[in-house]
């Protein structure tokens, strides 16, 4: 065992979220109360799930249509780089993508907003990054939606984004949101991030370059995940 | 290269089984893998006991000759077995419940290369968390956690003890996991 092993770094101040967010109600119930203990990394932190294309599955980068069908809405393209925190691009990784129509309804059975659901949408995709760490989606602009947090409380148009980088303590979910949304303003879960700088990461943004004519708008979103530190593992 | 700084974490919010639920990601042994196969099961229960039917639990371990599938892991290639990746995604029920069907992990050498004891690392996601919590399981009836020194560095018995996986009686291996994200019998969660 010779080679070099590097934990991962530590987060920035502010960079995260806390559990604990009375703003967002929803954390109040279940974030933990206990400070989280500090372990030492190793082999089981600084390693992660990896996926073939076997594994990962058909990759689906055109959620703008179902069949011969076409969504409702905005077409845009959304599209980027996932890095490291040492700006390196992570190849072949899963980036899973989620989120609501047009209207602001999801194709789940939870979801009971009186808008209409797009049978020509599921607001689902998936790939694998390529080897400069790109991605690219082609879908609709997601609707803002109401939720219960507060009284007449709507989310900004959103997109979940699901992430798996090189190690397991590197593995990110996160929210992109679309510049200019004046919901940003206010939204709970959006300023559960401290730093307005880090917040100001979650926004895409609109890149005239990357428009279709007559077609789609374009935004870029480049997502970064962890960098490691400079210590050694002991071990 | 020049550092980047991180893209923050966000709420995988309540409305995401459509996406993530993936046919057969709770069954990590659905290659044949070497080893004996084990279940672990239990429910996410939030700060008033009650239970989280809209969690995302994602399992992470080594293969059962302690090796982990992935090229940082230093340890021979010749311990990796090809039908065993190490992941899994499990998605609560209505009533809180996950289950995964895996197989025992083999010992994974730790700081100092001392082998630890049999783990699986755990992390949850769910709508009120704006990030994930991490965590391990380990087997309750492993005569080697007491050496191990990711629970041997946690002081409080009580908080220890909520790492513990519990063989269920019966013939088959199945471990009961509990997960309580807050208050009384809250689980033990790492900062990484």
């Amino acid at each position: 065992m010779t080679r070099v092993l590097l934990p991962l770094a530590p987060d920035e101040p502010g960079a995260q979220p806390p559990l604990l967010h009375a703003p967002y109600r929803s954390t109040l119930k279940r974030a933990p109360r206990r400070p989280p203990l500090r372990i030492e990394q190793g082999l089981s932190e600084i390693t992660g799930p990896r996926f073939s294309p076997a594994q990962a599955g058909p990759p689906v980068v055109d959620l703008s249509r179902v069949g011969k069908g076409e969504a409702l809405g905005q077409r845009i393209i959304v599209t980027g780089r996932l890095l490291d925190g040492d700006g390196r691009p992570v190849p072949q990784a899963l980036i899973e993508v989620w989120q609501c129509n047009a209207a602001g309804r999801y194709l789940h059975d939870a979801d009971q907003h009186d808008a209409p659901l797009d049978p020509h949408f599921t607001g689902v995709g998936q790939m694998l990054t390529g080897q400069d760490g790109e991605y690219r989606f082609l879908t609709i602009k997601p609707g803002a939606y109401p939720w219960r947090n507060t009284d007449n409380a709507w989310r900004p148009a959103h997109i979940h984004f699901s992430l798996f980088g090189s190690a397991s303590a590197t593995r990110l979910i996160t929210q992109m949101y679309f510049p200019g949304d004046p919901l940003l303003a206010t939204d709970p879960i959006f300023h559960g991030v401290p730093d307005e700088a880090a917040r100001n990461r979650m926004i895409s943004t609109y890149d005239p370059g990357l428009s279709e004519a007559e077609f789609a708008l374009g935004y870029r979103f480049d997502i970064v995940l962890r960098g490691r530190g400079s210590t050694p593992l002991g071990m | 290269m020049a550092a980047r700084p991180v893209t923050p974490s966000q709420t995988v919010g309540p409305f995401f089984h459509f996406a993530l639920e993936r046919a057969g990601w709770n069954d990590l042994t659905r290659g044949d893998p070497r080893g004996e196969r084990i279940v672990i099961e239990g429910r996410v229960l939030d700060g008033e006991q009650a239970p989280c039917d809209d969690a995302l639990l994602e399992i992470w371990q080594a293969n059962a000759a302690g090796r982990y599938a992935h090229p940082d892991d230093p340890q021979p290639e010749e311990l990796l077995d090809p039908g065993f990746t190490g992941f899994g995604r499990a998605l609560t029920d209505a009533s809180g419940r996950y289950r995964f069907v895996t197989i025992r992990p083999g010992r994974v050498p730790g700081p100092g290369r001392a082998l630890q004891a049999p783990h699986v690392s755990l992390t949850v996601f769910a709508r009120g968390l704006l990030r994930g919590l991490a965590t391990r399981i380990y087997f309750a009836d492993e005569p080697s956690n007491a050496d191990d020194p990711v629970l041997s560095s946690i002081a409080d018995p009580a908080a220890r003890r909520t790492l513990l996986a519990l063989r269920q009686p019966g013939p088959e291996a199945i471990y009961r996991f509990d997960l309580v994200l807050q208050g009384e019998g809250e689980t033990a969660f790492f900062e990484l």
